[in-house]
């Protein structure tokens, strides 16, 4: 009976615990791990503590302080892993780049191919300052990501104008057969990296309205429903638009990755199974297609069925697979231990495309199964957050992001260990590249916010008026 | 929009899972594989990271290694007295790749034998830098030295020496030779030297005592005497054999000649072979016939690869001849053609009481510790003559060195037996002959030292060659080194 003295509504503003303190003390763990990393790699080179060693800590801790306070101020209910799990894969990454920089091997090739080198970590210690201050304007600007829906369709003219920026002249720079960078001052940008989330953006806001749509007015045709073109139409053009551009950039990675997320969130919104055929049947007829008349794959494909045969090397130019592959078994189980591989090897994209075959070679085996169960759980914890989010433009960005996420790691991974033909792209977070790190920092973000927004609790409802007439009177 | 969302889920778990899978098939499974692949440059960049292991004579090191800089192989290889030893030791160059004992025994040296896999773990887990095993071989020093002093001075040539009673290899030299530090690192110039050596006309990398058969001349007259004593065709050494002279070789009008007017005329055996008769030796091969003459032989080691452990190509005495040919072959003509070691073989059978005992160059291998990894322990290889042939026969040879064509061979105080031959060769004889020379010594105690020379001197004038002349005199210095150092 005493119940009835209490509110009657049942969602209090008791809520989910804010996690923040758990935050931090992963976060902690996430700093001293790469701490001890840059440690282990300075002694087993040179014998000695690294002279950058202090100033990589404080850098990654100052990073990551910075945005455990934002998080704290204006993000409480966010994901406590998200954040950790990036600041983690980030300061690993900055002591492989670090390692790979001291190798001799690598110094003489950018000698003989640039006339200089300059050494990598410091410039993607920099990146991850951006990367961070991006993540800290997400945090500061975005408020509720439903604003977002807003700009559906001017996402859509943004990322196509963002994959289309390496092909302006002038602007654009050819890296190695992918015209996928563009040159400003200094520094050279991925735009594609930048398109994927803006891209997400427009195919969530577009989804969320035209669910119902493509999910249900439609014509049932050899037991797959085929939507009317009128519904289909604008996001079908932008992917096959998006998929053009990246075959003329030989970015077959990126287009993958497109491709990827614009099938898993057609399916989330419109619930039917019949998509995944269908965009199967699509990514089929697309690969065979592309396959046909672009070189570049065929030799890809050809360098993945045989990586060893010598008349493939000389046909791709590269022994890159052979040697990743061989960086892998080399480490065996346990890895020869940081700095004492020889991953540097592989050559040119050794801190780049291919880092991983450096964890696979110094940490071996189980170093490299938990880098990839620290991709899992980042996956794995925004699919969480789009099963929390309570708006379905918050569930299909999350899920867009994060499946995005998951083919990049698959797609790359899968790339360096031969499981797939290699198509270029990087690992997020830890490998060197500017638009990546700054990219993913943003989209950790945008996730962070969709997650904040899931787990806030609902605001106390309004005193109810008939409370004082419920009261039980005492005699 | 919950149950697509699960089913995202459980997708992208599929992707990790296939990445999980994936890597542990690369990384357990084909680990091995991929780290040991030809093509995987960490084998070489690890094998030369630490000091090889050192291939050593008389308890000396021959070889050693070198620190370089500014390159991925931290150490090279080399030799003391290169072209001396390389018939021993091959060589092993970063560039080229590993020979001989350098590759028969690249796991010990290296360190990454499996024999060594206990103190290699624990050296892991002391933090000690791994190091190579060493290998012991069974060479004299000396010997080794007055077999190439003797050879250096005459152009090409070889010399094998073994003892008789164990079948350990004493010297193994060949000229012209080669200095293997030249090309041990990894250096274009060195790639160069190597390509130059290559294709040297002179063959300066030819292993000449274990690697080129030579027609082995009148020195095979002796395995033609154990075939005779052997096969019952004679049994007394001293009573007059039925030869003729002049003797025709059966189903031919040809005549076998001799080397000038020597008293070959049903001379005995000992004396048929202090003045190396032609007629009586081709005669005792056309009688026996070739499948017996082939039998003893191959008792002595003929038509068969020998592995000390270094391969030594197969001597050969032809299966398929008739009796004319056979009778050349019974003097070391025709398609007969031996390797020095093969007939230091022959000699060490002989001096050896008839037991020839299995040639070997590796005493033992050694752990970094000097720990015995595994050594070497003699055997028998065979039996090609009974002891009292062995010592008719030895009795013979020492008749040779004695009082006929080897008579610059005596070592005072020493009994020496001994067999000359100057084999022909080149079509009509029409290129210079070589001289051979096999001989042993023996003490009171037994044989120390059998010994097989041959010089391909191209220079000397043509009547100037004979195994008596060129020969003899290498073989009984490298016979005095050893028992020098056994006193």
């Amino acid at each position: 009976m005493s119940s009835s003295t209490t509110h009657t509504s049942t969602i209090g503003a008791i809520g989910a615990p804010s996690r923040r303190n758990t935050e931090l003390a992963l976060l902690v763990f996430a700093v001293v791990i790469p701490l001890f990393a840059y440690m282990n790699v300075g002694l087993a080179i040179s014998g000695e503590l690294p002279p950058g060693m202090l100033g990589y800590g404080l850098g990654l801790g100052l990073l990551a302080g910075v945005a455990h306070l934002v998080v704290r101020k204006f993000a409480p209910y966010a994901d406590p892993l998200l954040l950790p799990l990036g600041t983690l894969l980030n300061g690993l990454g900055l002591v492989v780049i670090w390692r790979l920089d001291q190798s001799e091997r690598l110094q003489q090739l950018a000698k003989a191919s640039f006339g200089a080198f300059s050494p990598s970590a410091p410039k993607q210690l920099l990146y991850s300052a951006v990367g961070i201050a991006l993540f800290v304007i997400v945090m500061l600007f975005l408020k509720d990501h439903r604003v977002l829906q807003r700009y559906t369709y001017i996402s859509m003219v943004a990322a196509i104008g963002l994959l289309l920026l390496p092909l302006v002249p002038g602007l654009g720079k050819n890296i190695y057969g992918a015209k996928i960078w563009i040159q400003v001052g200094a520094f050279s940008i991925q735009p594609a990296e930048f398109a994927k989330i803006v891209i997400a953006v427009f195919f969530a806001g577009y989804l969320m309205v035209k669910r119902d749509a493509l999910a249900l007015a439609s014509r049932r045709f050899m037991g797959l429903y085929l939507p009317r073109g009128r519904d289909l139409g604008p996001i079908l053009a932008v992917w096959a638009m998006s998929i053009l551009i990246l075959v003329f950039e030989t970015d077959l990675g990126t287009s993958l990755l497109f491709f990827g997320m614009f099938v898993v969130m057609l399916y989330v919104a419109t619930e039917r199974t019949s998509w995944i055929v269908f965009g199967l049947l699509m990514s089929a007829v697309g690969a065979v297609t592309v396959a046909s008349f672009e070189p570049h794959v065929k030799v890809r494909v050809d360098a993945w069925l045989d990586p060893f045969n010598p008349d493939v090397i000389s046909a791709t130019g590269t022994d890159q697979i052979a040697q990743s592959l061989m960086a892998f078994g080399s480490g065996g189980t346990l890895g020869s231990g940081l700095g004492q591989g020889h991953s540097d090897l592989i050559g040119f994209a050794a801190n780049s495309d291919f880092i991983l075959a450096t964890y696979g070679e110094e940490l071996g085996l189980a170093g490299v199964m938990a880098i990839l169960m620290l991709y899992g759980l980042i996956v794995e914890r925004g699919v969480r957050t789009a099963l929390a989010a309570r708006d379905p433009f918050g569930k299909l960005l999350a899920v867009g992001l994060s499946g995005a996420f998951a083919i990049q790691v698959f797609v790359v991974a899968g790339g360096v260990m031969g499981l797939i033909p290699l198509t270029g792209m990087t690992m997020p977070f830890i490998a060197y590249g500017g638009s990546s790190v700054i990219a993913n920092w943003a989209l950790i973000g945008v996730l962070l916010r969709i997650s904040d927004t899931a787990r806030r609790p609902a605001p106390s409802p309004a005193p109810n008026p008939d409370a004082e007439m419920t009261q039980v009177v005492r005699p | 929009m919950n149950k697509p969302l699960r089913r995202i889920a459980i997708f992208c778990g599929l992707l990790v899972l296939a990445l999980l899978v994936r890597d542990n098939w690369l990384q357990y499974v084909q680990a091995d594989k991929l780290a040991e692949h030809t093509m995987n440059r960490r084998v070489p960049i690890e094998r030369y990271a630490q000091p090889r292991g050192d291939i050593i004579v008389d308890g000396n090191p021959i070889t050693g290694s070198k620190k370089v800089d500014g390159d991925d192989f931290k150490y090279k290889r080399t030799y003391k007295n290169g072209p001396m030893w390389s018939p021993v030791t091959g060589f092993a160059s970063q560039r080229i790749g590993a020979t001989q004992i350098e590759s028969i025994e690249d796991r010990i040296l290296t360190g990454n034998d499996d024999r060594l896999f206990f103190r290699r773990s624990l050296d892991m887990l002391t933090g000690k830098k791994k190091e190579g095993g060493n290998v012991v071989t069974t060479l004299n020093a000396a010997a080794q030295k007055a077999a190439y002093n003797g050879l250096k001075g005459r152009g090409k040539g070889a010399v094998a020496a073994i003892d008789p009673e164990t079948g350990a290899i004493l010297a193994l030299a060949s000229t012209p030779s080669y200095d293997p530090s030249r090309f041990a690192g990894n250096t274009n110039k060195e790639a160069e030297t190597f390509q130059k050596l290559d294709k040297d006309r002179d063959k300066p990398m030819l292993n000449r005592a274990l690697r080129e058969t030579y027609p082995p001349g009148s020195t095979f007259k002796v395995v033609t005497a154990a075939a005779a004593l052997e096969h019952g065709l004679y049994s007394d050494i001293d009573s007059k054999t039925r030869s003729p002279l002049p003797w025709v070789m059966p189903d031919t009008r040809t005549e076998l000649k001799n080397e000038g007017p020597i008293p070959c005329k049903n001379a005995t055996l000992r004396e048929a072979l202090r003045v190396s008769c032609n007629t009586v030796f081709g005669k005792i091969g056309s009688d026996l016939g070739k499948d017996k003459m082939r039998e003893t032989a191959e008792e002595f080691g003929f038509n068969e690869e020998q592995f000390v452990p270094v391969r030594s190509n197969a001597s050969n005495f032809p299966k398929e001849m008739d009796k004319p040919q056979t009778a050349l072959s019974s003097i070391g003509q025709f398609e007969t053609a031996a390797t020095p070691l093969q007939m230091a073989m022959v000699t060490s059978a002989i001096a050896n009481d008839g037991t020839l005992m299995e040639p070997y160059m590796v005493r033992e291998l050694q752990a970094p510790n000097l720990d015995v990894v595994e050594k070497h322990s003699p055997k028998e290889m065979g039996n090609p003559l009974s002891k009292e042939n062995a010592q008719k026969l030895q009795d013979m040879m020492q008749t040779v060195v004695n009082e006929g064509t080897g008579t610059k061979a005596k070592i005072p105080g020493v009994t020496v037996g001994g067999k000359t031959g100057t084999a022909q060769h080149g079509l009509n004889n029409s290129k210079n002959p070589y001289a051979w020379f096999i001989s042993y010594a023996k003490t009171d105690s037994g044989s120390p030292v059998a010994v097989a020379v041959v010089v391909e001197d191209s220079n000397a004038a043509r009547d100037d060659i004979s195994g008596g002349g060129l020969a003899a005199p290498i073989a009984r210095d490298v016979m005095k080194a050893v028992l020098d150092s056994k006193k």
